[in-house]
Parts: C-alpha cells; structure tokens; sequence
C-alpha cells in the first residue's frame, strides 16, 4: 500500500526488489548480454548515447538492460554516469566533411557529386511484423575490406560497410555547392573555436548562442524535437514546405593534443548523423533572394532526430533574425527549456511524489473561499467540496 | 509470414469506406472529404494516402505505374511497386500508355492521359490555405464561405514584394469554380494538364486522412490575376538525354564544381523519346 506516513524503508526496498525481479524475468529464459544489445539493438544504444550525451557503447547498453528498456531512463543512467566524468580537455572540430559515410542521401537533387548512398535504412522496409524469425545466414553478407578487418574492434555490419567507404577522404557537401553559387550564405565559422560554451558546465540563458541551441537540441528529446519540427511542417512556423540538403550518417575521427605530448593524435572514431535542411528565402532589404540552412548533427545514426534538429534550428535561427514569432517551435525558450527529456520526465513524474501538505493547504483555502462566497450572495449553494 | 493479408493489403470494408469516400470527392470536385485513413506498413509521408487509394482501386486486371518526380525506379517509387507486387500480384508497368492506374509523387506524367486512365497522388498536405491559416477548423470555414480573399492578398503581397507570384510548386487552383485546391506539391509546369482532362485525378493524403478528386473533364484553373497571369518554369536547355525542349527538367550536378546538366524528370517519356529517335 502506498502511504507516506510510516514504513516507507521497507516499501522502497521492496520495491527495488520487485524490479530487479520483473526485470530479470522467469528465470529459464537466458540473461540477454550489453554485446547482444549493442549489436542487435544498435539503434537504441544510439539513442540513449546521444541524449545521454555520452559516446560510450557499453555503459549506454547496459543502461538499456537496467531499465528494462524504458529510453527515457536509460539516458538518464547515461547521463547520471557521465557527470562523474572527469573532463581532461578538448579534442579538435570533428571533421564531418572527411566522414566515412554508411549512408548519404539529398532530397534536393537527384544526383549529387559523390553519389547518393542508401546504405542501412529501415525507410524501403515494407513494416509487415515477421513472426517466423529468419534463418541464420550462412556467412556475412558483405566481405570487410581488410583495412576494416584490421582495426575492427568490433565487426558489426555497418563498420564493414564503412570499411567498404574511403576512409577519411573529403566529400563535398551539397550546401557548399549551393554556397558556391551564391544561392546560400557563407557557413558562419563561429560556432568552431577552442573556446567553445558547454551547456553541460553553464546554466542554460535565454535567448542562447546558436552554438547553445544546438547542443541543447543534440541531446535534447527525440520525439520532443519531431514533435515540434513536425508542427513547424504543419504551417505552425514555416510557411513553405523544407527540403533536405544532404543527410550523412558514417563515422568521424576524433583528434586530440594530449598537453603533455604536444602533438595531435587520433582517439578514435564515432558515429554520428549529420543533416543540412534547405529553406527557401525571399530576401528582405538586407539580404538577396536565396535559401538558407539548418543543422543537426547527433551521435549515432538517428535520421529521425538529425533531421528534426535541423528543422528546429531554422527556424530558431529565422526568430533571431526577425521572423515574426508566432507558434511554439519558434520560440526558442520554449523549445530549449522543454527539450531535455532528463529534466522533463523528472518534473512530470515527481507528481508521484506526496504533496499533502501542499494540497492540505489547498484543501483549507477552497474550503473557507466557497464558505465566504456562499456568506456574501446569501442564496445556498450545493457544495461539492 | 504465418498470416494471410487480404488481396492489396487492406480489407474489404476499408476499401468500401475508401471508395465511398473517392465518391463523395469525385461528386464535390475539389472539397477535401475526411476518411478514416488507415495505419499502413509504410511510413507516413511516403504516400500513405495513394497507397490507400491505389489498395481499394485495385483489381485482378488492373496495370499499375508508379512514379516518384517522374521516375519509375526513384527508391520510394520502387518500395511501392514491391509491396503492390507482394500484396497484390498485379501487373506492374513502366510504360505509361500500358497502365490503368498511376500512382505518382510529384508529377503528371508528359505521355498525355487517356479516359481509361486514373490518376493517384500522393498529398503530404491537403489544405491549401494550410500556411496561410494553420488551424483546420478556420479553415474549413474559409472553403464553406468561398473566403479565399486571404489566399488572393497573399498572391497579391507576392508580386507587391517580388514583382511576381512566388510559388513553384503545389501551386494552389481553383476546381470546377468552386474550391481552392492543392494539386499536391507538382510542380507548376504540371498544372495545365489537370484542366479539362481526360482522366480521372485522385488525391490521398494519409497521414492528413482527407481525399479528394478532379474528375474528368472539369475547370482547373491555376490562381491568378488578369496583369500577372500564371506562368510556367521554361529552361534556356534541353534533355540533354532525349533532347525534349518541352518537357520538365531535373537539374543533375555533376562535379565538385557545381557543373550542371539537364534531363526529363519523366525518365518513362524520355527513353521512349530517345528510343524513337534512333529508328
């Protein structure tokens, strides 16, 4: 029974018990391991490690398997894991332009230099449930090159198809062609420097930095960010339909100069999702006709999230620039505050939480008000209360 | 697969409520009818709506194209004709003279349309007075009152800002008269082709569960005002495949550089071009 008087030691170690067994399940089904979920629930690690802000399979797996699958509480074992990072410094600007791409496709034009590369994709899957599993194929499918044999730490299949990409080679982005032609403004260099902000370090200000805002839309909540990008589809921000410039998802190296080494070496690689979302602009005094862009990068391949984070911060950066602000997801206090699903799951949830006393008081004052107000208009009233 | 799906997928009673609801459009040519869409086993945006159409048009003797910006072998275009293939068994064409049913994103064939012919397009938003008045229940006023002054002043601030109407595609018509209507996001230069035609024109949108139709042979009338009348795209090249100097043409880059050539988008009408061109 649920009462917050007394004997809430025993019911909060009961209740720990209690998930701990719901969560293991009858015991003669097998224990399902954190490789068996990185590999076979890949895209779910990739979730929880890009809204729990952390690129760490493993423990982004684990946290899977703790909370029975629950997303929203896996990001925030992430997350909680994290703060106890030490943090030893800054590694370079990923390179994203030198991906090595798994998948790269342009809804803007048919053919883009260097190809469009459907690669992994559930978007051509008919969704009819398969109840029969399939069988085991007999061998993999496609032959790992030997440079992706050789540095495999692990060999899932999209790090052989990335074995198959060139490894770190530049390959043009469709909105530089589109800048080259002056149809699109220069990229603004300053959201790249040594200095950059941390959200995860400061407090988050209003208005924010574009440098901010896409953090804080990176690990804000998937289906918060479609929900108010898919609202700007829908004519509540946008007054035209968008297009999608490029979406690449592939791995990047991370470099770093270690102080105490003095030189630059690589740390690794991660996988990210990379989007640039196309509006079209009609030119204002200021500026000539032309389009403009949107950005989203996450960890891990999430096209769903990439390409809402682009919408978002179009249209957060068209506020800045003076587009009437009329609907939610142009507000950028209401999109930057709501995001974050750590923060927003807590507060909705602590509604579990007793508030007796709070609503003792409530209690009290509703109680004298409909008192007062049936003394003042002197007519009985039927109380509920 | 262990179950059994019903011959194109949906059952029959959703098929009827679609085709009731195709009716109900083809009778009021342009009103966005309301149907209760169904959820299908691919994604929203992706044509659900002409997937619901083409499922509940379909017979065992039917011929079905579909094309994506022109294309038979666009990745979408081709995910529909599998699952059409799997769910139905019908026979499925790249020739437009050979099909009964077109299902189509983005364009109107350049093979003219015969009477035996339908139309399927896919919508992704069905209101046209969608960006001007987002909420649906305004709008729904708007079209029961003929209030489309709005629609006319945003035409209107078009051309007092840019000195023309500023809209490429889903260029919005007026239908039999009556109602203002998204030809679905076609690109202008398809517009024309809907006026007075031949065949049957049907509109699904999914995710939006509305239909509507153009039957044959009605007024679609592309807005406009008699000192600026509605205009076509018109490109200084032609196919640089066919050679078509009267078709629409993608833009295809081809180097880092931005080097750009020119091709149909109907790639159907420019092989046979191309094939005709040989003998």
């Amino acid at each position: 029974m649920y009462v917050a008087v007394k004997g809430g030691e025993a019911a909060v170690a009961n209740s720990r018990k209690l998930v701990k067994r719901s969560r293991r399940g009858p015991l003669h089904i097998p224990k399902i391991g954190t490789d068996q979920v990185d590999h076979q629930l890949g895209l779910a690690v990739d979730r929880v490690m890009a809204e729990g802000a952390l690129y760490d399979r493993k423990a982004a797996a684990q946290a899977i398997l703790q909370s029975q699958g629950d997303m929203v509480e896996a990001i925030f074992l992430l997350r909680a894991f994290r703060t106890t990072l030490k943090r030893f410094g800054n590694s370079k600007p990923v390179n994203t332009g030198k991906m090595q791409v798994i998948r790269r496709v342009s809804g803007a034009f048919k053919d883009i230099p260097g190809g469009q590369i459907l690669g992994p994709t559930y978007d051509y899957t008919h969704r009819l449930i398969e109840f029969e599993d399939e069988p085991e194929p007999p061998s993999r499918g496609i032959q790992p090159s030997r440079e992706a044999q050789i540095d495999s730490d692990s060999t899932s299949p999209d790090q052989e198809l990335a074995g198959l990409a060139p490894r770190f080679q530049q390959l043009p982005w469709v909105v530089d062609i589109l800048r080259n032609q002056g149809l699109m403004p220069p990229a603004s260099e300053t959201l790249i420097g040594e200095a950059v902000e941390d959200l995860t370090r400061e407090p988050l200000k209003v208005p924010a930095s574009r440098s901010i805002r896409l953090q804080n839309l990176a690990r804000g909540d998937e289906g918060f960010l479609l929900g108010t990008a898919y609202s700007l589809q829908r004519g509540f921000g946008l007054d035209r339909h968008p297009f999608l410039g490029e979406l690449r998802v592939g791995y990047v190296e991370l470099t770093y100069t270690p102080p105490e080494l003095g030189f630059e070496i690589s740390i690794g690689r991660v996988k990210v999702t990379e989007c640039f979302m196309i509006n079209r602009n009609d030119g204002s005094e200021n500026r000539s006709p032309g389009f403009e862009n949107g950005y989203g990068l996450v960890f891990g391949q999430n096209e769903r999230k990439a390409m809402s984070m682009s919408l978002l911060d179009r249209s957060l950066q068209s506020a800045e620039e003076g587009v009437e602000v009329k609907y939610p997801a142009q507000d950028q206090e209401f999109v930057l505050s709501h995001s974050d699903n750590v923060e927003s799951s807590g507060f909705v949830q602590h509604l579990k939480l007793p508030h007796y006393v709070d609503f003792q008081s409530e209690l009290v004052f509703i109680r004298n008000y409909t008192k007062d107000s049936q003394k003042k208009r002197k007519v009985p009233v039927e109380s509920s209360v | 697969m262990s179950l059994q799906y019903n011959f194109a997928y949906l059952d029959e009673q959703s098929k009827k409520m679609i085709r009731r609801s195709i009716l109900k459009a083809m009778a009021i040519p342009g009103f966005q009818v309301p149907f209760g869409g169904r959820e299908m086993p691919l994604p929203y945006g992706w044509g659900t709506g002409g997937i619901q159409l083409t499922a509940s048009l379909l017979g065992k003797e039917d011929c079905l194209k579909v094309i994506d910006q022109g294309s038979d072998d666009t990745t979408n275009a081709v995910s529909i004709k599998d699952f059409f293939k799997k769910t139905a068994r019908i026979e499925i064409t790249e020739n437009t003279e050979d099909a009964t049913i077109i299902q189509t994103r983005h364009r109107i064939p350049e093979t003219p349309l015969t009477p035996q012919q339908i139309m399927v397009y896919q919508v992704p938003i069905p209101e046209p007075l969608q960006f001007i008045e987002p909420k649906r229940q305004e709008n729904a006023k708007m079209h029961a009152f003929s209030e489309y002054g709005t629609m006319y002043v945003k035409l209107y601030e078009d051309i007092a800002r840019h000195e023309r109407i500023a809209m490429a595609f889903d260029y919005p018509v007026h239908v039999n008269g009556r109602y203002i209507m998204s030809p679905s996001p076609i690109p202008k230069f398809d517009n024309p082709k809907l006026h007075q035609s031949c065949a049957m024109h049907i509109f699904g949108a999914g995710r939006e569960k509305r239909i509507y139709a153009v039957p044959p042979y009605t007024d679609v009338v592309s807005l406009d005002f008699e000192d600026y009348p509605f205009e076509l795209e018109e490109w200084d090249e032609s196919c640089a495949i066919c050679g078509s100097d009267q078709t629409f043409l993608d833009e295809i880059i081809t180097d880092d550089e931005g080097t750009r050539m020119f091709v149909c988008s109907d790639t159907e009408f420019c092989s046979r071009v191309r094939q005709k061109g040989k003998r």
